[in-house]
């Protein structure tokens, strides 16, 4: 079996389970100043015994990016040098806000706050903006640094659907209507979002535009944005119906355009530059550290699910304030 | 050294030497909470209980400060050191790696259940949780000491066209700086976590004199710093023994042993000065170094003179003069309070809440030692730091290294006052 392909996959893995970890919980940090005072401490109940695992899929993505392909790692970091830096900034705000607003009075209390939707809304605008850096192959020019904002802020639309919905699962009454509402303009976000980068990708990227209109294939590939479309228009169609469909779908649109993503990149692990095999690390690294995957995974899974099961149902006042 | 080392060194050292203040408290505090969760399930006394609830407020207020600079550290390597990981990545990757994989996810996930499930699981397991919490924060140490202890003894690794490589990854874990290392380190946490108890409860006690929870909480703090700092003063012995064996040029640097010879005095005090090669105003003990490095008031000791490479002779002087400055008034506080504890007087109640952030001077005295002791290596004998410096221009490390300053200083800032506020009022 070849272990790079193996090590591509996990990483893969680790960052999609970030995204739609993280990113329910960023999209719910950056809903707060459009909920009322009690309302909020529900909606941060319903992240706080899951943020810090969820953050935790990112140290483990970036950490399989340094043990499979050490010479990726340093090109990529060192190119994103000022976006990342803006992304550990807002993370450490909002990670400290958690606890800081419950202990703090008065007008600390409301810059808590404050800091917890602006650090939430720094770490999604800046993980758009790597993200958009990242698959022009980190070009040089003002085009390609406005496709890169174009991408964070459709990002932020992202997780704001992905919050939002997940507020729909896990709250009632008056927060779980209001979140129906935040829900549709979500989508109307993303996709506006998705429809620009879509258009913008084949001309930012020669490599992305060769691979998707190549044309007897491109036929079967159009199957993707027209699942997306579809998915879309379900949750839409679910929202007020189901508590738990919409954010099944969300998770579903997010899956689609990862593999979207994944298909335009691979094998490139940095874009145009460096394939997954000419980055890869020395066998024995890549052993070692398998068989520890191999034996941690399904803990991993299983004491998670233990977790969200312990924590399930709806979240009422109270219920997650220590 | 050019302005894009010195920054990237700078930014560096800032950001771990700021992690590195929660590590040193959640890691000795988890331990505590854990006691005190097990003796609630074992006695069913309130005491406990409420001594927990209380605790644990920090406790997630210290972690989650850990969390958020740890995240910040993992993204480090990269934007940094470039160099590092093209050369040394093969063995730095998977020790990383594996502390994620057995440490992270355990601490965060079930710190989810030790916080928030008190209600929703059972008993036995709320206990379990707060134990593997614990243990998920020791283990976490572990990898990232096997790793740091093996850039400062590097061994169990070979040459290959790619780079270093392992040969024996028992040997790379195990290397010879590692169990002294890891010893010392968990014992600062448990120093640093018992200080700040007894520190945060005198607070609590001037506040409110009758608080008996308080009085019992400062008790326990100072017990276990009086039980600790001996514990503390023979491992770091051992380890400025096996430095010695290892990294003479280290030991040579930090007692400012300027020239090989036998009966080497011990300087207390002094200022080191480099360039004539001598320590001015220096106050020795005759044959003291001789003594306590090689138990011989004779032996023959290495001095500056005979290494190629040192690192630079005054950061390391003194920071190793004020970490073991603060173990020995650490332990003339835990000892010599240990009469007055019943009913303490205010005069030792402000002694305790004045150290209560002690542990965090010594711990970062002794980081800075070996850290700067290593120079001008970054991997001893296989990568100099100057090498392993990434492009990122002076511009962009000046930029971040700004933001990062003014985020810790508020942070750290909030953090300190917040607890401190706590105590008060609580
Ligand atoms: C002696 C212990 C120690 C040392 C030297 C370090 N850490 Fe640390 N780290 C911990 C002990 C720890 C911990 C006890 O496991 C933490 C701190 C508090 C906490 O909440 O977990 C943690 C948290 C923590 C996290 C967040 C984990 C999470 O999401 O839960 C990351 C990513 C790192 N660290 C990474 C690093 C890196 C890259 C370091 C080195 C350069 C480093 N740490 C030094
Ligand atoms: C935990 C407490 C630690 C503290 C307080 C600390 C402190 C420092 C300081 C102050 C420097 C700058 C030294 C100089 O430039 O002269 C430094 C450098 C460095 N340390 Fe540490 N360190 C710690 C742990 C670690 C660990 C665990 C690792 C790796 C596993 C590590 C890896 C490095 C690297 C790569 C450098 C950069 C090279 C350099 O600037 O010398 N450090 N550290
Ligand atoms: C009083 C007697 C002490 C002695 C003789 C001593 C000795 C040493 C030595 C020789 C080193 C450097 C090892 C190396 O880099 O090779 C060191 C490092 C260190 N010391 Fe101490 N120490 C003492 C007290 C303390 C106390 C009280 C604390 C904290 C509460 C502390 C915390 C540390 C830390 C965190 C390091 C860096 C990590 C390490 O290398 O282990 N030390 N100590």
């Amino acid at each position: 079996m070849d272990l790079v392909l193996v090590f591509t996959a996990l990483m893969a893995f680790a960052i999609l389970a970030y995204v739609l970890l993280d990113g329910y919980d960023l999209g719910v940090g950056m809903l707060m100043p459009a909920a009322e005072r009690e309302e909020q401490e529900i909606m941060v109940g319903t992240i706080a015994p899951y943020w810090d695992a969820n953050e935790t899929w990112l140290v483990l993505g970036i950490g399989l990016l340094l043990v499979a392909f050490p010479r990726a790692h340093g090109e990529i970091l060192g190119a994103l040098y000022l976006p990342v830096a803006a992304m550990l900034v807002g993370l450490m705000l909002r990670g400290v806000a958690f606890e800081l607003r419950v202990k703090a009075e008065g007008w600390h209390r409301e810059l808590w706050n404050w800091l917890f939707w602006a650090g939430s809304t720094l770490a999604a605008f800046a993980q758009g903006l790597m993200l958009g850096r990242y698959v022009t192959g980190f070009a040089a020019g003002g085009g390609y640094w406005l496709f890169a904002i174009v991408v964070g802020a459709s990002l932020c639309g992202g997780y704001v659907l992905l919050g939002a919905t997940w507020l729909v699962l896990r709250t009632r009454g008056a927060l779980q209507a209001k979140s129906m509402a935040w829900a549709k303009w979500g989508l109307l976000w993303v996709a506006l979002g998705v429809a620009l980068v879509s258009l913008a990708t084949p001309l930012a990227s020669e490599t992305v535009r060769s691979r998707w209109f190549d044309f007897p294939r491109t036929a079967g590939l159009m199957v993707l944005p027209a699942a997306s479309i579809a998915i879309g228009l379900w949750v839409w169609y679910t929202l007020g119906k189901s508590d738990a469909k919409p954010f099944a779908g969300a998770v579903a649109i997010f899956v689609l355009a990862f593999i979207g993503l994944a298909y335009s990149l691979f094998p490139y692990v940095v874009m145009d530059r460096l394939t997954i095999w000419d980055a890869a690390a020395d066998e024995s690294a890549l052993r070692f550290v398998g068989a520890g995957v191999l034996i941690v995974f399904p803990l991993l899974f299983g004491y998670t699910v233990y977790a969200y099961r312990v924590f399930r149902g709806k979240v009422s006042r109270g219920m997650y304030e220590h | 050294m050019d302005e894009a080392l010195i920054l990237a060194r700078a930014q560096f050292g800032l950001n771990i030497g700021f992690h590195i203040l929660f590590p040193t408290i959640t890691i000795g505090l988890a331990w505590i909470l854990a006691w005190f969760r097990v003796r609630y399930e074992m006695t069913r006394d309130e005491a406990w209980l409420g001594a927990y609830k209380l605790w644990v407020k920090v406790f997630a207020l210290s972690f989650a400060m850990g969390v958020v600079s740890g995240v910040t550290m993992s993204f480090q390597f990269g934007t940094n050191w470039p160099g590092y990981m093209n050369h040394v990545g093969n063995i730095a990757g998977p020790l990383l790696a594996y502390e994620v994989l057995t440490a992270f996810f355990l601490e965060a996930t079930f710190l989810g259940i030790m916080l928030f499930g008190m209600e929703r699981v059972s008993g036995r397991v709320h206990v379990a949780s707060s134990i593997i919490v614990a243990f998920g924060t020791t283990v976490s140490a572990f990898w990232i000491l096997a790793l740091n202890s093996w850039m400062q003894t590097p061994a169990g690794h070979m040459e290959s066209p790619g780079g270093i490589v392992a040969a024996s990854w028992w040997a790379v874990i195990f290397n010879p700086s590692f169990p002294y290392r890891l010893t010392h380190m968990l014992f600062a946490s448990g120093i640093t976590a018992a200080f700040l108890v007894a520190g945060l409860s005198a607070w609590r006690l001037l506040a409110a004199p009758g608080d008996a929870a308080a009085r019992d909480t400062l008790r326990f703090g100072a017990r276990l710093a009086a039980v600790l700092v001996p514990l503390q003063i023979v491992a770091g012995d051992m380890h400025g023994l096996n430095t010695l064996e290892h990294q003479p040029a280290k030991i040579a640097a930090l007692e400012a042993i300027w020239h090989t010879e036998r009966g080497a005095g011990l300087t207390l005090l002094g200022i080191p000065n480099e360039e004539e090669g001598r320590t001015d105003y220096a106050l020795m003990l005759p044959k003291g170094a001789s003594l306590i490095l090689a138990h011989d008031a004779n032996a023959e000791l290495k001095g500056l003179d005979a290494f190629k490479d040192h690192p630079p002779v005054a950061p390391v002087f003194f920071a190793f003069r004020v970490m073991v400055g603060m173990g020995v008034l650490m332990l003339v506080v835990a000892w010599g309070s240990q009469y007055w504890l019943r009913t303490p007087p205010r005069w030792l109640l402000w002694i305790f809440a004045g150290f209560t952030f002690s542990g965090w001077i010594a711990t970062l005295a002794g980081w800075l030692v070996t850290e700067i002791g290593r120079q001008p290596w970054l991997v001893t004998g296989i990568l100099r730091t100057a090498d392993a410096v990434g492009p990122a221009g002076g511009a962009k490390l000046g930029a971040s290294l700004t933001a990062y300053v003014l985020t810790y200083t508020a942070l750290l800032a909030a953090y300190m006052v917040t607890l401190t506020h706590m105590a008060r009022k609580s």
